[in-house]
């Protein structure tokens, strides 16, 4: 079972938000990270770049797969993980401690169309 | 069905019928729909046993003409060392697919690794990828690969001194992906700096192109375009004939974030237009946005040295429409031939034929200059081609040059001639070309 | 075969001082390179004798798997027997010393053999026209795309810029069509592994004058023949798109069926599949483009000169040696020795579509798998017995995908043979889950660690050294 944490919300391509103020730290989901395996890569956007919603932002990749990043929200990036520049394994160590992005969020009312804990464990289960 | 290439025998065809559960072979068609099918023969000629095969290529073998070889734009008559045929002809080399199952494919995997590092070398970049199909296909590549990493910016500019069939090829790819092109004026031979600065400061620009010697043969100075093109957030791609970066100074060298090329001029042979082998070699920097495949040393769980292909996560089987490129396979076997090549002629060799190509050209240019009737195109350092004009009709002096079995060089459209020499021309050849000519000898 | 010492890197047996070539020495007079032209240091490239050279690389070979070294049943490869009248025939030196860019009354008989080839090809495929230019299948997709693009630009359709692809294709086709600038649409797949029409109904409806083609490959990619193609062909006509067939499929309908019989307006063949030139360990290989009458002036310029000649010279040289007599037995060969494989293993192995099969068929990893043995463990304890393994974990609609396809060479004893070790295998699965598991044991290396090369990727001697690995 995919853990799911309280009070993050989340997108149907498992990514999550955690919101902290006016700014949104952007990951991707424990699914996700057990989906795609070993983490070889992850390639980050650069500080000040903008992000739209439902929009790529980077990538994922492992061995055998990669992933395209999408963005839940919009806004514009304050901060890169650059731990994940050296260790890009620590995403599938703690998916949620090791977030990806930092954006300041331009409409937090985009976050409404996002599903909570309980409706994303719901749409993993399917 | 009794055929050389098909065992079955009747009593085989009978017991796996049974396995299968059909009466025939031809039930094993069933489900094809009887307006599509195909029966009958096709209109094809009769089987050929070897001799008749033999001989027929021999037929139409006779009807082509080998000539001593004057002639270059991109496709160059360079010398083969008897060994690489030998060792390409080993089946385990030629008969295997590609290195999926690392464990045993370690001879194609170990070979592409000393390719790439070979490759990396001359080019004086940090990475090579396993290699391309061709260098005009490696530029377009490039192209891409400059659009997909600058974000948003589609245009590329382009030299007009590049090779005329690679910016054809440049110009397919980029109609199709919606690619701006763009030339960079040339200035008394040379890709002209001033305009490519104009070009670049209206900004959007993703990548600049040149090439090195450029297609007229001469080698340019390109100090301050890799400058200007990062200054501008553009890629400064460069395509070099191989062999002659053994001694000119290297993409790398050159601030060049892309070296593309083709390793034809590394010994193979002309064949009438291929396989030959592209090459691609980046910056560190670009290694995860590079097309094609990679090998990479890694260890197996007996703590041995291993090669597997790596980075596939960029490949088109994983990225499918996300990919940068739909390249799935690269020119394995031709990149051992230059593997091999590079391994034999080595260090000094690759140089030592450069010289004696360096030197050969020059030798005939000079001399045909001393008879007054040619004049060098443009006044620039040239490697081993150089672009001259005849004073007088260049069709009757091309005709006279076949019909003695030399092809003296490249008619180019505005009658002008472009001459290479490597090599594998002796002195005598290179005599030969002048001497021949009736001004000289005075024979008519 | 020592591997010790010539198992090393070229670089590793190289000495300062040694050499391992010959060349003429000509007095031209003084013709220095200048410094200004020059490189600062040489490349760094190897000094080695002449024996070395060629013991290294012979050594190598000895760590490879050819088809000429045993059964190699790569689904969707085609890994049939490379003859060796093509090798001598494409070796002739009348043919190899020839410039592209000669001029064409020098090179009548090279220009003979393309006509004769594309004559052979249109023959048999029911197409009118070919160009050789595209190097390998993938860069024929894309040039086969290319001439679809050129074709509706043309008409003035430049809204079409959809591809109806099945979901079961191959990773080349949606990548070859982002290349071109097009856009994947994809069909579903009904329960028995074909395109569904239904699906496709709803796709044309909705998507209606964007459609530039339908591309896919018959059989698909499932070894099954798409017996409605009359029916797709038609949906996809009458909407204005066009019917591109991807050629890796062809071996099995040599005798049986013509692509443009079944409708289809461009394809292209891979000759180092179906035509029986060698692989060379990945390429070079040649994708020749097909068009139906009317749309040979939309092939793009996607090469300079004619294309892959070589390739193309040996391809000639199998289709004059098979003859009329026999390439009409090429497909129903292949065919055979794919269904005998697979009604000889089906009961320990998993198929997904039991029923007839073209030349290539796949299962769903083994039958019982609660031991754990994965597709991957499979094909790896293969390479314990000799065989080269199948292709694994493609088409990506079934999760433990082992993909096979034995070629029309093959003997039934060498199938016999190798049905037999795979039952073995399933029975060790059983029995031995760990030894299969832990495979291979017996070639020259074991499983690699290929998280460490993509995390840390090492791609040249030089990044070796300074790592020091």
């Amino acid at each position: 079972m995919a853990k799911v944490l309280e009070g993050l919300y989340y997108s149907e391509s498992h990514e999550y938000v955690r919101v902290e103020g006016d700014f949104g730290f952007i990951g991707i989901t424990d699914y996700a990270q057990n989906a795609l395996g070993n983490v070889v890569y992850v390639d980050m956007p650069d500080v000040d770049d903008e992000v739209s919603a439902g929009e790529e932002f980077g990538a994922v990749e492992s061995v055998k797969a990669a992933s395209d990043l999408m963005s839940p929200v919009t806004g514009v990036v304050v901060e890169v993980n650059e731990a994940l520049e050296d260790q890009p394994e620590l995403v599938n160590q703690d998916a949620y401690e090791n977030w990806i992005i930092k954006v300041e969020i331009s409409d937090k009312s985009e976050l409404d169309s996002l599903m909570d804990a309980k409706a994303y464990a719901a749409f993993c289960e399917k | 069905m009794n055929y050389k290439y098909f065992p079955h025998t009747d009593d085989d065809l009978q017991s796996m019928l049974e396995v299968v559960g059909v009466d025939s072979v031809d039930a094993l068609y069933a489900q094809i729909p009887e307006c599509i099918r195909f029966r009958g023969d096709y209109k094809l000629p009769s089987e050929m046993s070897e001799l008749e095969v033999r001989d027929l290529f021999t037929k139409l073998g006779s009807q082509n003409r080998q000539l001593t070889c004057f002639a270059g734009y991109g496709v160059y008559d360079h010398y083969t060392p008897s060994v690489i045929p030998q060792l390409l002809q080993r089946s385990e080399f030629l008969t295997s697919y590609t290195p999926y199952q690392a464990e045993i494919s370690q001879g194609t995997l170990h070979y592409i690794f000393e390719y790439q590092s070979m490759m990396a070398e001359l080019t004086g970049m940090d990475i090579s990828n396993a290699s391309m199909y061709d260098g005009s296909t490696a530029t377009a590549e490039a192209m891409m690969m400059a659009v997909a990493a600058g974000k948003k910016q589609n245009k590329v500019l382009v030299s007009e001194t590049l090779n005329g069939d690679i910016r054809k090829v440049l110009d397919t790819y980029a109609l199709h992906q919606g690619i701006e092109l763009e030339t960079i004026a040339e200035k008394d031979g040379v890709t002209d700096i001033d305009d490519l600065k104009v070009k670049l400061a209206s900004g959007g620009v993703a990548g600049v192109i040149v090439q090195q010697p450029n297609a007229c043969g001469i080698v340019e100075d390109f100090t301050g375009f890799a400058d200007a093109c990062h200054e501008n957030k553009a890629l400064f791609i460069m395509n070099s004939i191989a062999a002659d970066l053994a001694v000119l100074k290297t993409p790398g060298e050159w601030g060049a974030d892309i070296a593309v090329g083709d390793g034809q001029s590394l010994g193979i042979p002309m064949q009438f237009g291929g396989p030959y082998v592209g090459y691609m070699c980046c910056t560190e920097k670009l290694i995860r946005k590079m097309p094609g495949r990679i090998v990479g040393m890694t260890k197996d769980n007996r703590d041995q040295r291993a090669f597997v292909l790596t980075l596939q996560a960029r490949e088109q089987h994983i990225r499918r429409q996300k990919a940068t490129s739909n390249i799935c396979s690269n020119q394995s076997l031709m990149a051992l031939f230059v593997t091999v090549y590079c391994s034999l002629m080595g260090k000094q060799g690759l140089k030592e034929a450069a010289q004696l190509s360096y030197a050969g050209a020059h030798y005939l240019c000079d001399k045909l200059l001393e008879t007054g009737k040619f004049h060098l195109v443009y006044d620039k350092p040239f490697f081993n081609e150089f672009l001259i004009r005849y004073d007088g009709d260049v069709d009757e002096l091309f005709k006279f040059y076949m019909m003695n079995g030399i092809l003296p060089g490249i008619k180019m459209s505005d009658g002008s001639l472009l001459i290479a020499v490597t090599e594998k021309r002796t002195k005598e050849e290179i005599d030969h070309f002048v001497e021949a000519l009736p001004f000289v000898n005075g024979v008519h | 075969m020592n591997n010790r010492l010539y198992g090393n890197l070229i670089f590793e047996l190289s000495k300062e001082g040694r050499k391992g070539y010959s060349l003429p020495k000509y007095n031209y007079g003084d013709y220095e390179i200048p410094a200004s032209m020059r490189r600062a240091t040489d490349a760094e490239l190897p000094e080695c004798d002449e024996l070395t050279v060629v013991r290294h690389y012979t050594n190598l070979s000895n760590n490879n798997f050819g088809v000429d070294t045993g059964f190699y049943p790569l689904g969707s490869c085609t890994m049939k027997y490379n003859p060796k009248i093509n090798e001598e025939m494409a070796a002739l030196p009348q043919f190899q010393n020839l410039h592209p860019l000669q001029p064409k009354a020098t090179v009548k008989g090279a220009l003979a053999m393309m006509t004769l080839l594309e004559q052979s090809l249109c023959e048999l495929t029911g197409l009118a026209h070919f160009t050789f230019k595209p190097y390998a299948g993938a860069h024929g997709e894309l040039t086969g795309l290319m001439t679809i693009d050129n074709y509706h630009r043309q008409h003035g359709d430049v809204q079409r810029k959809k591809v109806i692809v099945p979901d079961s294709a191959h990773g080349t086709n949606p990548a070859s069509a982002a290349v071109c600038g097009l856009e994947i649409v994809e069909v579903k797949s009904n329960t028995n592994g074909l395109v569904d029409l239904a699906d496709l109904e709803r796709l044309v409806e909705l998507e209606g004058d964007s459609i530039a083609a339908m591309m896919m490959t018959n059989p698909n990619t499932l070894g099954l023949f798409e017996t409605s193609i009359p029916e797709i062909a038609k949906l996809i006509h009458d909407c204005g798109g066009l019917m591109y067939y991807d050629g890796a499929n062809l071996n099995p309908m040599l005798g049986a069926c013509r692509p443009g019989d079944m409708g289809f307006d461009v394809m292209h063949i891979n000759l180092h599949k179906t035509f029986s030139t060698p692989h060379g360990g990945g390429g070079p290989g040649a994708g020749p483009v097909g068009v139906r009458e009317g749309l040979q002036d939309c092939f793009p310029f996607v090469s300079p000169y004619y294309g892959n000649y070589g390739v193309m010279m040996r391809a000639y040289a199998y289709i004059l040696s098979l003859g009329r007599e026999h390439v009409k037995e090429v497909g129903p060969l292949a065919v055979l020795n794919a269904n005998y494989i697979k009604e000889s293993l089906k009961d320990v192995y998993e198929l997904p579509i039991d029923t007839i099969c073209c030349h290539e068929f796949v299962f769903d990893g083994l039958k019982g798998k609660s031991t754990g043995v994965t597709t991957m463990d499979v094909a790896k304890r293969l390479l314990d017995y000799g065989y080269h393994a199948p292709t694994i974990y493609f088409p990506l609609l079934f999760h433990e995908s082992l993909m096979i396809e034995p070629t029309e060479n093959e003997s039934k004893e060498t199938l016999d043979g190798f049905i037999a070790v795979m039952r073995q295998i399933a029975d060790e699965a059983k029995t031995n889950p760990d030894e299969v598991k832990s495979a291979p044991h017996t070639t020259p290396i074991g499983r690699v660690d290929d998280v460490l090369a993509a995390k840390h990727p090492i791609t040249t001697y030089k990044q070796m050294i300074n790592d020091n690995v």
